[in-house]
This record gives C-alpha cells, sequence and structure tokens, in this order.
C-alpha cells in the first residue's frame, strides 16, 4: 500500500513537473513609444524586435517553443509606462521584456520589474543612471545594449574638444530626464577636460521659439552648440539658427540621427554629428541582411531610426540566448544565464561575447559606437577611416 | 539693442499668434457668454487640413499655400458651427452655467483623436511658402514667415471689426453682444448669431493654424499649449478688449522671450503667468476690459 501510494506520488509529481504547456508560447513584453515625439525610435525599436522573434521563431523558437511578443505603447508618458509595466507583469504574465527608449519612462517603470524578479533588456534608453537604479541590491534585473550618456558625452567632448579644438561650448538640453540627465553628463565630462560651458540652456517640449535659448549662446560666443534632446525640438533648434544667420556645428547625443529632426530640419539638418553604434550601411553580411530584411518588411528605403531598429534586434537575440541557456522561462534563471551567457551571439551592432557580468549590465563600451554625421538626409559615418573600418565588428573591451 | 530687438521681433511673432486665438476666444464670449475651450484644437485642424491640401501628407499637393487658405477659413467656419451646435446650444437651451466647457473641452479631445487617427501622431514639416532664409532688419533677424504671421493676423483682426461694424449681419452680432434679449426682441435670431459667432471664431483659429505651421512644427498636439496660453492673453488683455488682446499678445510674447534670454530660459513661462495672476487679483476684467456689473 505505501509503495502503491509512493508510486501514484511519484506520478502526480511527474504530471506536474511535465512541461504539460510545452507549445504554449514564450511571452515577451516589449513596451515603448509609438506614437508621439520619441516614435520614431520606438517604432524602429519594435520593428527590429519582431525581425528578430520572427527569424527566431522561423528557426523552431526557443526551447521549442515559440515567441509571442506583447507590445504596448508608452506614449513616452513616465505614468504611461508604470501603467504598461504593470500590465505586462501581472495581467499578461510575460517572462521578460525588452524596450525602453525614454529615461525617464524607464526610471519611473523599472522598479516593477525588479520586484517581480523579471529581467528587462533596455535597448534604447540610455540615462547613465538607468542600469545603475537597483545597483545596492543583491539582484540586478536590469540590462541594457544601448550606449549609456557617459559613454556619449564622452564621445561628443571628444570630438568637440580634442578634435575640433573648440573652448567655447554651449549646451542646449531638453527639460524631461533625458535631457538634463545627459546635460550632467555632458558638464562633467567638459569639467574632466578643465572646461566649463559658456552657455548652458533649457528648452520644453512643444516649445515654438528657441529665440532666447540660441541668442543666449551666440552672445557667449559659443563656437558649437551640443544638444540633448529628441527630433523635433532639436530641428527647432536647427532652423532657429539659420533664422538667426548663426551658423556652428550641432554636436549632440545620438537623438541627432533620428528621422523627425532630419526630415523637420531640412538642410539645415546637415552636418550634425552624433555617436551611433550602428549607421545603415550595409558592411558585412550580418548587417546586409538585416538592413535588407528590416527595408523590404517595413518598405522604408531609409529606416526611420537605425540605431533603434539595430538594438532593438540584437536584444531580442540576446534575450533568446540566455533563455536557451538558462532552460526556462523563470525570471531569475534568465537573468543568471544573461550574466553568464556562455555562447557570443552575433548581433548586427556587434558579436556579444559575455556582454553581461553580475556587476556589469552594459553590453556597449565607448570603443564600440562610431560618430555619424547628417549628409543628404541620411546618417552616415563621419570619418571616412571608421567607413573604412566599417566591416569589422567592434566587440566589447572589458 | 540688437539683441533686445532680436528679442522683440520674435516675441512681436509669438504674441500675434496668441493674440489671433485670443481674439477667437472674444468673437464667442461677445455674443453667448462662453467659449470655445476647444480653440487650440480648431488651430490644429486648420494646420492639418491646410498641410493635407498645400502638403505630401495625403496624396497632396493639391493646392498652392494662398488658395488653400480660403478652403481652410471655410473649414474653420464649419467646424466653428458644428461646435456650437453639438456643444454649446444645449447647454444655452437650458441656461446651464457650466455645460459649455465640459462640452467644448470634450469636442477637443475628440477632434484631437480624429486627428491623430488621420494624420498620426507625429509633427510634420508644413513647407513654407516663403523663403526660408531671414531678412535684415535694424540689424536683428526676421523671418519672411514672420512678417506675414504679424500682417495676416492683424488683417483677419481689422476685416472681422469692419465686418461687424459696417455689415447688417455685423451689426446683428453687435447688437446680440450688447443686450441678447433686447436683440431677440428686435427680430434678429440671436441663434443664429451665436453659431455664427462660434463659426467665425473657428474660421480666426484655422488661419492661424496655416499662418503659423511653417514656422512651428505641425502635428496633432500643436493646438493645447497655444490655446492655454491664448486663454491667459484673452483674460489679461480682457475678454472684451480687442485692442486688450493685441497688447495682452505683446506683453506674453515678449516676456517670454526677454525672460528667456534676461533671467533664465527656465523660468520664461513665469512672467506671463504671474502677470495673468496679478490680473486676476487686480483688475479681474482684464487690463483693457470693461468691468461688467451683473445684477443679482
Amino acid at each position: 500500500m505505501n509503495f502503491k501510494a509512493s508510486l501514484v506520488g511519484i506520478a502526480v509529481a511527474a504530471a506536474l513537473s511535465v512541461p504539460v504547456f510545452a507549445a504554449d508560447p514564450i511571452r515577451i513584453g516589449v513596451d515603448g513609444p509609438f506614437t508621439g515625439g520619441s516614435s520614431p525610435m520606438g517604432v524602429s525599436m519594435r520593428d527590429g524586435v519582431r525581425m528578430a522573434a520572427k527569424e527566431i521563431n522561423a528557426k523552431g523558437g526557443v526551447l521549442g517553443r515559440q515567441i509571442e511578443l506583447i507590445e504596448r505603447d508608452d506614449e513616452a508618458k513616465n505614468e504611461r509606462g508604470v501603467q504598461v509595466a504593470q500590465e505586462l507583469i501581472s495581467k499578461e504574465k510575460v517572462v521578460a521584456a525588452v524596450g525602453y527608449i525614454n529615461t525617464g519612462v524607464a526610471l519611473a517603470s523599472q522598479r516593477f520589474w525588479q520586484e517581480a524578479k523579471i529581467p528587462v533588456i533596455n535597448n534604447v534608453a540610455t540615462g547613465s543612471i538607468v542600469t545603475q537604479q537597483f545597483k545596492d541590491q543583491p539582484e540586478n534585473y536590469i540590462f541594457r545594449n544601448s550606449a549609456n550618456d557617459t559613454i556619449q558625452s564622452g564621445m561628443i567632448v571628444k570630438e568637440v574638444v580634442d578634435k575640433r579644438k573648440y573652448t567655447k561650448i554651449a549646451i542646449l538640453a531638453d527639460s524631461t530626464n533625458y535631457g538634463q540627465l545627459g546635460r550632467e553628463d555632458v558638464e562633467k565630462a567638459l569639467a574632466a577636460k578643465g572646461l566649463k560651458a559658456v552657455a548652458v540652456e533649457k528648452y520644453n517640449i512643444k516649445d515654438v521659439d528657441m529665440t532666447p535659448q540660441l541668442l543666449k549662446a551666440k552672445e557667449a560666443g559659443a563656437q558649437v552648440v551640443i544638444t540633448y534632446g529628441i527630433g523635433p525640438e532639436l530641428a527647432q533648434i536647427a532652423n532657429g539658427m539659420v533664422k538667426l544667420g548663426w551658423k556652428v556645428p550641432m554636436i549632440g547625443s545620438w537623438t541627432l540621427s533620428m528621422g523627425n529632426f532630419i526630415d523637420n530640419a531640412g538642410p539645415n539638418a546637415e552636418g550634425a554629428m552624433m555617436p551611433q553604434t550602428f549607421i545603415q550601411e550595409p558592411n558585412n553580411a550580418r548587417r546586409k541582411s538585416f538592413i535588407e530584411g528590416y527595408t523590404a518588411a517595413y518598405k522604408v528605403d531609409r529606416i526611420p531610426s537605425p540605431v533603434s531598429a539595430a538594438q532593438g534586434y540584437d536584444s531580442m537575440y540576446l534575450l533568446a540566448a540566455a533563455i536557451k541557456q538558462a532552460g526556462s522561462t523563470e525570471g531569475p534563471k534568465i537573468k543568471d544565464a544573461l550574466e553568464n551567457l556562455k555562447d557570443p551571439v552575433e548581433g548586427v551592432i556587434t558579436t556579444y561575447n559575455k556582454p553581461f557580468s553580475k556587476d556589469d549590465h552594459e553590453a556597449i563600451t565607448a570603443n564600440i559606437p562610431v560618430i555619424g554625421t547628417v549628409k543628404d538626409g541620411r546618417v552616415v559615418y563621419a570619418y571616412d577611416e571608421d567607413k573604412k573600418a566599417g566591416g569589422q565588428v567592434r566587440t566589447k573591451a572589458n | 539693442m540688437e539683441i533686445l530687438l532680436q528679442l522683440v521681433f520674435s516675441g512681436v511673432a509669438l504674441g500675434m499668434i496668441y493674440a489671433v486665438i485670443a481674439f477667437g476666444y472674444q468673437l464667442t464670449f461677445a455674443t453667448s457668454g462662453t467659449l470655445n475651450f476647444g480653440q487650440g484644437e480648431a488651430l490644429m485642424l486648420g494646420a492639418m487640413v491646410g498641410l493635407s491640401l498645400a502638403g505630401k501628407v495625403l496624396g497632396g499637393p493639391y493646392l498652392n499655400y494662398w488658395l488653400m487658405i480660403p478652403l481652410v477659413m471655410v473649414f474653420g467656419l464649419l467646424q466653428g458651427a458644428l461646435v456650437e451646435f453639438v456643444g454649446v446650444r444645449p447647454a444655452i437651451r437650458i441656461k446651464s452655467e457650466f455645460g459649455w466647457i465640459m462640452s467644448t473641452i470634450a469636442l477637443a479631445i475628440i477632434f484631437k483623436n480624429v486627428a491623430e487617427n488621420i494624420w498620426g501622431k507625429d509633427d510634420l514639416k508644413f513647407p513654407s511658402p516663403v523663403s526660408e532664409a531671414p531678412l535684415k532688419f535694424l540689424g536683428a533677424n526676421v523671418l519672411p514667415m514672420e512678417i506675414i504671421i504679424v500682417v495676416g493676423a492683424l488683417a483677419l483682426m481689422a476685416a472681422v471689426e469692419i465686418f461687424n461694424r459696417k455689415s447688417i449681419y455685423g451689426k446683428a452680432v453687435v447688437a446680440t453682444s450688447n443686450d441678447r434679449d433686447a436683440a431677440g426682441l428686435m427680430g434678429i435670431n440671436t441663434r443664429q448669431v451665436i453659431t455664427f459667432s462660434y463659426a467665425l471664431s473657428s474660421m480666426t483659429a484655422a488661419f492661424a493654424g496655416v499662418l503659423i505651421a511653417p514656422v512651428t512644427l505641425t502635428g496633432a498636439t500643436m493646438g493645447s499649449v497655444l490655446g492655454l496660453k491664448a486663454f491667459a492673453v484673452a483674460i489679461i488683455g480682457g475678454l472684451n478688449s480687442g485692442i486688450g488682446i493685441i497688447v495682452g499678445g505683446l506683453i506674453l510674447g515678449i516676456a517670454e522671450t526677454t525672460t528667456g534670454f534676461y533671467i533664465s530660459t527656465g523660468y520664461k513661462d513665469v512672467p506671463g503667468l504671474v502677470l495673468l495672476l496679478l490680473v486676476l487679483a487686480v483688475k479681474p476684467a482684464g487690463l483693457f476690459g470693461k468691468t461688467a456689473i451683473k445684477k443679482v
């Protein structure tokens, strides 16, 4: 009898532990602004993620299961992001998430992922503190595969100060978390070179007139304007400079590559420079197939935000690799796998060879991005040597 | 000096944008004592319709900029009449004190959502009908389009004023604003006059929309901030003074640009709002408004 009972027990346990829902898809949350001023980034990111998920599913999915994306629009609003995070966690029961374009939204929403022990890969948000938010906790569920603002501001300052030898620098940043945190990073990077900006100005999203900000920069004798903002207002800055008849180089964060900056500023956008992890240039086989796949699937010639598309695409592959290695969809196991990825993941931006560790949740290091510039309405390599070497994959410096 | 001039020029252009929208608030307030809180959205719709006709968004361009303006104004007339018919008339009929506030705000939200569905939520570029190269004027730079904004806004306000004073229909409007009940007893169809004032008000907003679109960006959300600031201008200047809103607009516009330069760009919206509070505390009818005596 005893033996029988234990047999039944074993059978029940086995029945429970066997993945009864083996054919169920793996649900992954995708959060980003698909509407509004940040939408070129959000939509490109989402389309990149979709592309990667489709490719992975075509090859049989992960752990024998298909990937199902649960996409939500956070409208670049902090409060909306918080709602989305809660919905994805409690109602949609996703096992992990990729996304977050806006630093402010990421900072407001990540708490919920951290508490639920569900890993998030930030594939676009760049604020330096995004991955540091829960650094003091024993486990950190926040990862990133975009170039953070410390890297970007360092590159911008290097370009402005070391390469071009400018000493009088103006900073124009929007009043969002993104703009103001970025401004702090730029100021820090300048201070490290013993410089101080001659004008530091602020503007609001939807401002239609940039005259006072630009006049202050002009009167301070600025030789260059460093920007930290998003597309539409950056276009107002470029247009405002032309109105004042004042033309100095515009060098800023990677958002100067956004389609809605280039389109709305038109010829005034030409020559703007920014750090880029990815430039739409088919210079190796992996990138070629990515660009061809994207432009064919979404019927565009120019990806609205190539950086976001590439980072979105790569983030999905990183996550899939982690789930595969973990052999499970439990948050803590996926997190452990991300922190210790055994096989290199060949992405579009780079080949991720041990991209994360317990203490380092940043997949991109300062040696990976290059400086891009706007030319004839597209973002291209700013320097020939980068273009020539563009086909070589720059990998993470440890 | 040049800098001050530059700031004043930019402020004047900005101020005239506010003034022409505020003018729309006045038109309906005069006849019916109600306001269209969707004034900013009327401006946005005007700009979007204009962009669809003169730009590439919906397969155009069908017309050039100047020919498109009359069509947009007709659209504005119809849109304003619709707002009155759906949102305001029922409230006036039942003598509701606040019904029209909620209904015009509700309509504004609906218009914004419709626009987001038709044209998307992105900011679009409105092709400029004139050169985008600045002109030098007394050492400061001015965009040709900014001159057109100032001239166009003044011309439109003057045209509506002349219409109201000289034509028989306009006199009906003035009579209704002076005393709605008496005008009704004199055989004026005051209900139609109110509808007409709403139509005129949205027409000015739609016109303002196509005027400013080439210098700002065009999108479903362009109206909300402008509508709000124009409301502040209407309060500062006085809801029944034509000169008041022009002065109010200029004060707010110039205050924004000069504060931005001389104090801090982070505080550029503050002086205008402080002024608004001061006016409300000291002279609630507005700087140029006639104090209304309400007998209870």
